[in-house]
């Protein structure tokens, strides 16, 4: 018996032909012009505003101890480079930054999961979760400095606590609102607990949670700067407090930008998680 | 494509199905009512009825996805208690996992115990029979809404279950894919029987398909209380595959639309239910 015979009074299987019409070919040209241009694009406005810089530092309109030049900016991270200090000041931050948010968003995701998928577990923990939330983050400094020391770890610590709400916050409540249809057709086709969570509830949240881990990572940052202007004697925001108390006004200006093009980079990586994940989990 | 071959498509036991005066109530709605039902081994059962009338209720209570307010339900000869690995239902919606290919839709469907390469040969040969094939890397935003339903039909026979529950599996197919899609679950279950319960709204595809037919409503007299239980047990004549035109279902047809409500301008006939 031919099993292909109930379809075969089809003459044509009209219903494939969306799928066997071929993908439109890509060639490489376009490809690369198309990411090529946002970045020229997106460079412009840099440009000009270091220009405009240039010129209002040159024209004598404000005082130069004020407001240096793009030069003497340039010139200042050289000198800290060819002192080594510079790599030092962001090898730490960023070994701060990284660790923080790691440990901040893996303890922010495994407490999501576990608040987001019971009911009753949430009823126990989110009202004290919320409450931590609402301390303003910076009262937490002298207590972790008092506990751990004004050392790495409660730096380290400190940075977790911001990476750690964003993740919590959005990942919890977007395991909370995964379209019960599907839970319930893992369900019925034997699926439960861990396995359920990696069917449905998981691959569901993976938007929540890469913008959440996007949020954690600009946090993470603040905190970063945060933690290091109260204590410490290395690291980018120590290097702020010393150019001020110091008048090193073109340090000031240099850790800024530092600061700037160090967490739009980091922010980028994640871009490119966000892009591997999304073509695998998205729908 | 030979029968044996089949046969691993969906192997396994048909088994009874025994509903015992089952009543369901959402909070003061009431919405079944002592409904009894004894579906053999391998029968295949057609449960058809207006609207909002609780099929889709009945069945997901058979498939364990729902608790009943009275009664009880029996696979074989043990109750369901809850979720039961013995049925597999294909939902009204088809829900999709949009993250997954229609390939790996249809392996959520799979038995969890053994996953094997053989496994993996069944996935796509249901997809074949389901005509499919071609779309099998899709996504599921990507394919129409009867092709998602066909993939849900698959997903549910790679269950190899007992009990087939099917709510309204063909209804977002055009006329001859529905009539296609009919003739393929009739010879998969001439192949290797299962039991079925299929709700529709089509009076025809209940007909053609089942060796009986089940109308579920409230009965008019109390009609302020809309809770519905089993209004008429139709067995159909004869054996399948039925001839869709034949006159004896058209009797049949008239009687049990006239049951949904629905004026047919046929003579009187007299109730053989
Ligand atoms: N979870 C629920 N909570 C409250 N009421 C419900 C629930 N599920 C179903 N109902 C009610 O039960 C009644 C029957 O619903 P059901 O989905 O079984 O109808 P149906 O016969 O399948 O209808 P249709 O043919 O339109 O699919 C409806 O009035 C519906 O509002
Ligand atoms: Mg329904």
């Amino acid at each position: 018996m031919s099993l292909s015979s109930p379809l075969s009074v089809l003459e044509r299987p009209v219903v494939t032909d969306v799928a066997a019409s071929p993908a439109p070919v890509e060639t490489s040209t376009p490809r690369r012009r198309r990411w090529v241009r946002p970045v020229l694009l997106g460079a412009v406005l840099p440009l000009a505003l270091i220009a405009l810089w240039q010129l209002i530092a040159t024209s004598g309109l404000v005082a130069s101890y004020r407001l240096p030049t793009p030069l003497g900016v340039w010139a200042a991270g050289v000198d800290l480079y060819e002192r080594g200090v510079l790599y030092q000041h962001v090898a730490i931050s960023t070994q701060r930054v990284l660790l923080g948010f790691v440990i901040g968003s893996v303890v922010g995701l495994a407490l999501a999961s576990v608040v987001g998928l019971s009911a009753r577990v949430s009823e126990f923990f989110a009202p004290t979760l919320g409450a931590l939330r609402a301390v303003p983050s910076l009262a937490w400094v002298p207590l972790l400095g008092l506990y751990l020391g004004y050392n790495e770890d409660s730096k380290v610590a400190l940075i977790a606590i911001g990476a750690f709400f964003p993740v919590y916050t959005t990942v919890a409540s977007a395991l909370r609102h995964v379209d019960a249809h599907l839970v319930e057709l893992g369900r019925s086709y034997g699926y439960s607990g861990p396995a359920l969570l990696g069917l449905v509830q998981l691959p569901a949240v993976v938007p929540a949670v890469i913008s959440s881990l996007r949020l954690a990572l600009a946090q993470a940052w603040l905190f970063l700067v945060a933690g290091e202007l109260l204590g410490a004697s290395l690291g980018l925001g120590f290097l702020l407090v010393d150019s001020q108390q110091n008048g090193r006004i073109d340090r000031l200006f240099l850790t800024i930008i530092l600061l700037g093009v160090l967490g739009k980079l980091t922010d980028t990586a994640v871009g490119v998680l966000e892009r591997f994940l999304l073509k695998r989990w998205g729908s | 494509m030979s029968s044996s071959s089949l046969r691993d498509s969906i192997a396994s036991d048909a088994l009874s199905v025994s509903i015992r005066g089952l009543a369901r109530s959402f909070g003061e709605r009431r919405v079944l009512n002592d409904v009894s039902l004894e579906i053999a081994q391998g029968e295949i059962v057609a449960l058809i009825g207006p609207s909002g009338c609780g099929k889709s209720t009945l069945l997901r209570h058979i498939g364990g996805l729902d608790t009943p307010t009275a009664g009880s339900i029996t696979i074989g000869d043990a109750p369901v208690t809850g979720l039961d690995a013995r049925s597999a239902i294909a939902f009204q919606e088809p829900r999709l996992l949009p993250w997954r290919s229609l390939t790996r839709n249809v392996e959520v469907g799979l038995p969890r115990t053994r996953r094997a390469a053989s496994d993996r040969e069944r996935v796509s040969h249901l997809l074949e029979l389901v005509k499919l094939s071609e779309s099998a890397h899709l996504r599921p935003r990507e394919i129409s809404g009867g092709m998602a339903q066909r993939v849900s039909l698959a997903r549910a026979l790679a269950r190899q279950p007992g009990v087939l529950l099917l709510d309204e599996p063909f209804g977002a197919l055009d006329a001859l894919t529905r009539l296609a899609m009919q003739d393929l679950l009739l010879e998969l279950h001439a192949a290797e029987p299962a039991t079925i319960v299929i709700v529709t709204h089509d009076v025809d595809e209940a007909l053609y398909l089942a060796d009986r037919v089940v109308l579920l409503g409230s009965s008019p007299a109390d009609s302020a209380d809309a809770v519905s239980s089993v209004r008429a047990t139709v067995t159909v004549p004869g054996h399948r595959p039925r001839d869709r035109g034949s006159a004896d279902l058209a009797v049949l047809r008239a009687e049990l639309l006239e049951g949904l409500g629905v004026a047919t301008h046929h003579l009187p006939v007299t109730s053989s239910s």
